[in-house]
């Protein structure tokens, strides 16, 4: 037995390494903008530079639409395969897996040539990034939304509310959502993550964002893009962490926020 | 809403109560503005890819572009080493990701180590794009972390021997970061699934441990690894930001010469561009339908 768990400890310490040395590396790494002793200059440039609190703002924006339109996309078709569409279910869950048969480079490849000219001229509006990033968003939220619903009783909640005289539109927002919360916030912070930091739509549809703002910046300012960077990564820390500790609060659906 | 939350009664208003269900040929309706999303967002872009790889300059039917494509040196090129290392980090991400996820599920570790390394997991596997080439750059660049301190330590020149982190290696090495989680998050539960039963009937048999491996759980197991190697080698085949973030547009791969495309730094040739995505939604597509494949095998002896 500790022959055995000798060589799993050492799997884990390499795996540990290699989950640290990077992040490690990168936070040294950006306080050495000066060359004589460590310091926060770098961040301080950061958040000196208009440029940061434009692009980043301009990704919260994309991440909380983005948010808002898969919510209203993806729940009531979920619900609706749960209660009454079983037949539809596999081809659902086909369509939100989309997003790893197509390559982002792909999909933004095929929306430009598709859009690019009327009948239907997205490109020009924020609507065909919105899209993209809905799609991107569409395995997680699917399955968010999915394990939640199989954790409650949807039909038994559905009927005891339609025989107290509710509408759908009040059975959805006023029963089923409050239901949902956790498996809901979860979709939400996992989408945030991947939106704010996303750099392939947003640089190729041509749309002010975090993550093509710090691309350019590493051309010239690579302390900088590298103290982004590490920012983007305690983002997306926070993100998950939100996410885990959410899982943590409701016992009974755990496993909801630890879906993959 | 509180209120309404809480007890899961739910009391709406007797406002509009609605008649009873419509025909079950209806039920497709509230599925309707989904499906018009997938359609507007991928179905079209798709197909019109798939419709212009095959339509000349003139609107034409033609295989010119497929045949162009294939007689490209440069793109044959960065679907070769886009496919390479696809292949290595499927193979070595699936290799350390299945011993990690043996150590921590099988491997009798403390309880904290697997949820650490769940969750550790779940970040880095999510984690590719540009912080993720920066945090290699600062690693194991010219002037990183890990390259500065074996010179000063071991008086060992990284660049000098040879490697660098802005080659197909280097990228390879960068993929892996996540890669190998992605791996752990897949076989975890498979390596659960193993049921205690199977260890102890092979054991009662005269099995030894190697034979219980041999003849029992890897052939059980083998359809979710495999399976789960291929969604490796998709996930690193269709990865771009961290490349692109990486070396700019230097190294070929097929991600970044679709890019170019787009961005129209290259080669005149609408039709072309079309044709090596469409290259790329085929590997893509064989991938997935292998993993598929194997997740139905898989599902057999997990439930």
């Amino acid at each position: 037995m500790r022959r055995r768990s000798f060589g799993s400890w050492i799997w884990v310490v390499l795996g540990s390494v290699y989950f640290f040395l990077p992040l490690a590396a990168s936070f040294l790494f950006s306080l050495r903008k000066l060359s004589d002793h460590l310091s926060f200059e770098a961040y301080r440039g950061v958040f000196s530079d208009a440029g940061f609190f434009l692009n980043f703002g301009s990704s919260v924006r994309w991440a909380a639409i983005t948010i808002v339109a898969s919510l209203l996309l993806v729940v009531p078709t979920v619900y609706w395969v749960h209660l009454r569409a079983p037949q539809f279910r596999r081809i659902v869950e086909f369509i939100t897996l989309m997003p790893f048969v197509v390559p982002a480079v792909v999909l933004a490849f095929g929306l430009i040539r598709a859009y690019a000219r009327p009948p239907l001229e997205l490109t020009r509006t924020p609507a065909i990034l919105i899209g993209a990033y809905v799609v991107l968003s569409l395995p997680y939220m699917f399955r968010a939304v999915d394990n939640g619903l199989r954790a409650i009783d949807v039909r038994t909640l559905t009927e005891a509310a339609q025989s107290l005289g509710a509408g759908w539109a009040t059975v959805l927002w006023r029963v089923i959502f409050p239901n949902l919360r956790v498996a809901l916030l979860s979709g939400m912070f996992l989408t945030f993550a991947i939106v704010v930091g996303e750099y392939t739509f947003a640089s190729l549809l041509a749309w002010p964002a975090f993550g093509p703002y710090v691309v350019l910046t590493f051309q010239t300012k690579a302390y900088e893009a590298v103290a982004l960077s590490t920012l983007s990564f305690a983002l997306t820390w926070a993100s998950i962490g939100v996410i885990q500790w959410l899982g943590r609060a409701a016992p009974g659906q755990a496993q909801v926020a630890g879906a993959r | 809403m509180g209120r309404s939350s809480s007890d899961r009664s739910g009391t709406g208003d007797a406002r509009n109560a609605r008649p009873p269900r419509p025909g079950s040929s209806w039920v497709w309706i509230p599925l309707l503005p989904f499906f018009l999303f997938a359609v507007i967002f991928i179905l079209i872009p798709s197909i019109s890819i798939v419709y212009r790889s095959f339509e000349g300059p003139g609107g034409e039917l033609t295989l010119g572009n497929i045949i162009e494509l294939l007689n490209r040196r440069d793109l044959m090129l960065a679907y070769r080493n886009s496919i390479s290392i696809s292949v290595v980090t499927a193979v070595g991400g699936g290799i350390f990701g299945f011993l990690l996820a043996y150590a921590v599920t099988l491997g009798g570790l403390p309880r904290w180590v697997r949820s650490f390394i769940m969750t550790f997991s779940g970040v880095a596997s999510n984690f590719a794009g540009v912080p993720l080439s920066f945090a290699f750059i600062s690693t194991l660049g010219r002037v990183g972390l890990l390259t500065a301190l074996l010179n000063t330590i071991l008086g060992f020149e990284l660049y000098r021997a040879g490697f660098s982190i802005y080659n197909i290696w280097g990228l390879s090495l960068v993929y892996m970061y996540f890669q190998f989680p992605l791996m752990v998050l897949i076989m975890a539960p498979a390596l659960d699934g193993l049921r205690r039963e199977w260890r102890e009937a092979s054991e009662n048999l005269g099995a030894t441990g190697t034979q219980y491996w041999r003849y029992v759980a890897l052939p059980i197991l083998m359809p979710s690894t495999l399976g789960a190697a291929l969604l490796l080698f998709g996930n690193s085949f269709g990865a771009y930001a961290t490349a692109y973030a990486f070396t700019g547009s230097n190294l070929s791969l097929a991600t970044i010469a679709i890019s170019a495309q787009i961005r129209g730094d290259v080669l005149y040739n609408p039709g072309l561009g079309n044709a090596l995505a469409l290259g790329m939604v085929f590997v893509m597509g064989i991938c997935m339908l292998g993993y598929g494949w194997m997740q139905r095998k898989a599902s057999r002896w997990l439930r």
